[in-house]
């Protein structure tokens, strides 16, 4: 079959691999009907996820149609349109039990190279390296789902493909951006990043009631997208000072939840940025956590802050005095998207949350390098490309 | 030219990454070298409870099969069961070969089944950046803190 493969820093193809067969008694294959680029394929693209190796194929978030299921799959049949979540759960360990289930202690194939960098072993991911346990992607025609009773959602009729493509990753993460980082009818809720992320949770924010909603980022084009399709208020951080104008807008407190949806290679103005870029590209700091620093330092006292950018080891001036006197709450998470995924697909069929409208750019599957080129460099307007490998 | 140079430093960057990722792999900066590490009980919680564990006392495959001491208590709170064991043998193999029957043990009870990773269709092929990441990984997919 085809599919869309990492062959090393910055460089992408498509390749004849070999079709992708039923390993367990609980997998599934699903033959593949869309799937998108994500914030967090960058992080691989531009090296700074390592365990990545030349032709390992790409892609976590997706829908298509289970064509074959192994012999212990009970809930699901061939035929049946699908939404896969991005993160893989067996969901019967303590942390799927609790709806942790990017915290899966059955799911990662390789468990000690987690285990070993973090202090903890992770959950497989979908096409996201060797270290979340070597799955290859969706960016393909077929891909296998473990575990599908468990990662695999029927997508209700009458909720459109291209919704429901966005409940495998983007959706769920944001809700879990805006619900576990608390926020209550009434708050002011900041977002960091309009990218598919950022806009997600921007909306759950509001759906789950916030009086206010402001979202960070620098392209026009994203801007005025949240500003239409969330409804909520923006600010562009090159012509405005962030910390300042949230405080202006928040009678002095600052945002009672902050969620960050940028990541390990924030863009960023100023001396900072040039002092985390040349640190990051000499390996000397992993990740730039330029948003996270301006989040915690904005944040009102005794608030929250979320962190859904995917970040993978050290960070230099982090402002941990900030965070012990004013008295905040950091989290972060990758997405624990089964416990969101039935609930956001009801919310899409109800008309309350749309997601559709990030993928700017649908093309095939043999497009993917250059889809990716648009995505990585914001051109066109692109939010999200979208392959369809039988279209 | 221009392509070339961008290339290399795209690759030494990747290696250097790999290499550092494994060092910083091992214990956290500053941590004391553990002077029991060779002998410590591994630990493991399974979400079953004792007697679905060990059911008339008999451990679990693949753990029964292998050369090591076992004890084992219910977890605090709803947490299950507290698996310890370590290898009657010496040596950095042996406990190895100890985790992963532990985690095969605990996957089986807990869903059936130990997932195979995709890595055994393999699409990959061999490349320097790619050995360089072997070198530095060496088995640390088998190893863990556990
Ligand atoms: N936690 C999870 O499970 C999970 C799931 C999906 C994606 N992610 C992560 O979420 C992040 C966003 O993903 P995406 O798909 O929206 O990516 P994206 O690249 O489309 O969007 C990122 C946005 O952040 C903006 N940005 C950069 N620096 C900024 C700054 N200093 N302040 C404000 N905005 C800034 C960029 O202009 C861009 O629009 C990535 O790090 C991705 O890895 C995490
Ligand atoms: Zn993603
Ligand atoms: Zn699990």
């Amino acid at each position: 079959m085809k599919a869309l493969c990492w062959q090393g820093v910055n460089e992408l193809s498509v390749e004849r691999v070999p079709d992708p067969v039923i390993l367990n008694a609980q997998d599934a294959i699903v033959k593949v009907k869309a799937s998108t680029t994500c914030g967090s394929d960058l992080h691989l693209l531009g090296g700074y996820i390592p365990a990545m190796r030349a032709g390992d194929v790409i892609g976590h978030e997706f829908i298509g149609e289970i064509v074959e299921v192994g012999p212990e799959v009970n809930r699901h049949k061939p035929g049946e349109r699908v939404v896969v979540c991005s993160v893989i759960g067996c969901g019967r360990c303590w942390a799927c039990r609790h709806d942790q289930w990017s915290l899966c202690e059955n799911s990662n194939p390789s468990p000690g190279i987690t285990d070993l960098m973090w202090g903890g072993t992770t959950a497989g991911i979908f096409g996201y390296s060797h270290a979340m346990g070597g799955f290859r992607g969706s960016h393909a025609e077929y891909v296998r789902v473990p575990f599908a009773d468990y990662n695999a959602f029927t997508i209700p009729e009458g909720v459109f493909d291209l919704d429901a493509l966005f409940a495998s990753d983007a959706a769920p993460t944001g809700w879990m951006g805006a619900e576990l980082g608390g926020v209550k009818p009434g708050d002011v809720v900041a977002v960091w990043g309009c990218g598919g992320v950022g806009q997600m949770a921007a909306r759950a924010a509001l759906l789950l009631g916030a009086e206010r909603v402001i979202a960070i980022d620098r392209y026009p084009e994203r801007l005025a997208m949240t500003a239409r399709h969330v409804g909520c208020e923006v600010i562009d951080y090159t012509t405005t000072d962030v910390a300042a104008e949230l405080r202006e807008r928040t009678g002095g407190r600052g945002p009672d939840v902050c969620i960050e949806a940028v990541g390990m290679e924030a863009d960023g103005t100023g001396v900072q940025r040039v002092y985390d870029g040349i640190k990051q590209r000499l390996r000397l700091e992993q990740d730039r956590p330029i948003a996270v620093r301006e989040a915690i330092h904005a944040c009102r006292k005794g608030g929250s802050i979320f962190v859904l950018g995917v970040f993978s080891g050290f960070v230099d001036k982090f402002p941990l005095g900030a965070l012990m006197n004013k008295g905040l709450t950091l989290r972060g998470a990758q997405q624990h998207g089964q416990r969101y995924i039935p609930k956001l697909l009801d919310l899409m069929a109800k008309g309350d949350l749309k997601a559709a409208y990030l993928a700017t750019h649908t093309m095939s599957l043999d497009d993917g390098p250059k889809g990716y080129d648009m995505f990585k460099h914001k051109r066109d307007g692109c939010v999200r490309a979208v392959f369809c490998p039988w279209a | 030219m221009k392509r070339l140079v961008a290339g290399a430093v795209a690759l030494a960057a990747a290696g250097l990454g790999a290499a550092w990722w494994a060092a910083s792999r091992r214990r956290m900066p500053g941590a004391a070298k553990d002077p029991l590490a060779s002998s410590r009980w591994l630990g493991i919680t399974i979400n079953r409870p004792p007697g679905e564990v060990a059911p008339d006392g008999h451990l679990p495959e693949p753990l029964a099969r292998v050369d090591a001491e076992v004890r084992m208590n219910s977890a605090p709170g709803d947490r299950g069961t507290e698996i310890y064991a370590r290898p009657r043998m010496r040596g950095e193999d042996s406990r190895t070969a100890l985790r992963t029957a532990l985690r095969e043990t605990k996957s089986l009870l807990e869903t059936g089944d130990v997932l195979r990773s995709d890595e055994e269709i393999g699409t990959t092929r061999t490349t320097l950046p790619g050995k360089v990441l072997d070198m530095a990984l060496g088995r640390a997919s088998e190893g863990g803190r556990l």
